[in-house]
């Protein structure tokens, strides 16, 4: 097995560790983080496809295009987290709670 | 087995031992800070996988400036939600957990039997790099070959700073963001922010201006810049502006601004939307580059600031 290809499984692992706390966790914060895992599998996933197709020709060692979509997904992904984290601190300023479950349904 | 793949696989079972940890963790304080080093061991894997401009962008952005983020509401919860008690049932455990494997397989499925040799656009971009001057190949797509993409971008962190805006508390429009409380004068921190930053500030302009034709670029940079400001803001040295002010938004919208508007005369004097004219094009891209690294730092520290507040509120907050 190649390194390429052990992070690609790695990546791979990461997508369901991230689905599966997204699911799970209890509290905005943690599923914003797993939020995060999820989409860092996915460009795990687009690195390993960049490598792959990298070395045709001299001086590149990855497929700059999907680089470069990379690059964009992580801006983008930090944009996303940082209007998720402003909504749950206005979410904790207004009602000292950090999630959105009825009451009842949190003292289970 | 040779070292360099003992090393790969160490890496791989760290971060996915990391990721595991963040998902794991009995602590909001422990998930956050696992993530922050996990996001520093993906910036290796970038490196490994020979992508440096990815890893560059994942330490400090994915890294750092969401760690930073993510810091500062985790220190914010109230006691009770500190110690999370799992609410989900065993049977939705179970579920998620049976549909997460399913994605996860079919994902390493996918990895295993990739076609070979691999489709590729390397060649293309090869054979149109010396048309625009530039000798990094990554800045090439970001900035002339995927320009539609980069130009949305920019424009996405605008929108970013209108929403987190637009969380305001009802007297808290027009006045300074209040999520970064100085700590107070004297410490540590305040001797680290007057050292780094002149430091800082030439890492981020040379990661600018080097992107042309190495490692680097415009995200990069900006990235490094936000940071030494927010450091600033931290430290208490300096205060982040009221929102209201306008030179302010001019500095926010003038690299999206920029890129926009060079687009659109492309449509005349290229030809096409986002062209550039071949004899024109790297002054045209450095300028656009050097003002969308004014923006995006601009986007990033106001990101990282949070929504304006009124004085009081911001103290009242626990």
């Amino acid at each position: 097995m190649t390194a390429v290809t052990l992070f690609g499984l790695c990546g791979a692992a990461l997508v369901g560790l991230g689905l599966y706390g997204l699911i799970v966790l209890p509290g905005a914060l943690r599923r914003i983080i797993a939020f995060n895992l999820l989409g860092s599998g996915v460009f795990l996933l687009f690195g390993v496809i960049a490598r792959r197709g990298g070395g045709a020709i001299a001086g590149t060692g990855s497929d700059p295009v999907p680089q470069a979509l990379i690059i964009t997904g992580l801006v983008v992904a930090f944009a996303a987290t940082a209007l998720a984290v402003a909504l749950l601190r206005r979410l904790l300023q207004e009602t000292g709670r950090d999630d959105w479950d009825e009451a009842g349904e949190a003292d289970r | 087995m040779s070292a360099a793949l003992i090393v790969d696989l160490g890496l791989a079972l760290s971060i996915l031992g990391l990721g595991v940890w963040t998902v794991a963790a009995r602590s909001h304080n422990g998930a956050v800070v696992g993530y922050i080093a996990y996001g520093l061991l993906v910036a290796l894997v970038w490196v490994r996988l020979a992508a440096v401009d990815v890893a560059l962008t994942e330490a400090a952005i994915g890294s750092g400036l969401t760690g930073l983020l993510l810091l500062g509401v985790a220190t914010r919860l109230p006691r009770s939600a500190r110690q999370p008690s799992p609410t989900a049932g065993r049977w939705t455990r179970l579920l998620a957990g049976v549909l997460s494997a399913t994605v996860a397989g079919g994902l390493a499925a996918v990895v295993l039997l990739l076609p070979d040799p691999a489709p590729t656009l390397a060649p293309s971009v090869a054979a149109n790099l010396p048309a625009t001057g530039l000798g990094n190949p990554v800045t090439g797509v970001l900035i002339a070959f995927r320009a539609i993409d980069t130009l949305l971008e920019s424009v996405v962190l605008v929108f970013a700073i209108i929403g987190v805006w637009s969380l305001a508390p009802k007297d808290g429009w027009g006045e300074r963001p209040g999520w970064l409380r100085p700590a107070p004068l004297g410490s540590a921190l305040t001797l680290l922010a007057q050292l780094l930053p002149p430091i800082g500030i030439l890492v981020g302009i040379h990661l600018f201006w080097t992107g042309a034709n190495a490692p680097g670029g415009a995200f990069q940079g900006g990235a490094v810049l936000a940071a030494m400001w927010v450091l600033a803001m931290i430290a208490g040295l300096t205060r982040p502006p009221a929102v209201s002010r306008r030179r302010l938004r001019l500095v926010l919208v003038i690299g999206p601004a920029l890129f926009l508007a060079v687009g659109v005369a492309g449509i005349w004097l290229a030809g096409d939307f986002l062209a550039y004219p071949v004899a024109y094009a790297k002054p045209l891209i450095l300028v656009i580059e050097a003002a969308l690294t004014l923006s995006i730092a601009a986007a990033l520290g106001l990101l990282l600031a949070g929504p304006p507040e009124a004085p009081s509120a911001a103290e009242r907050q626990p």
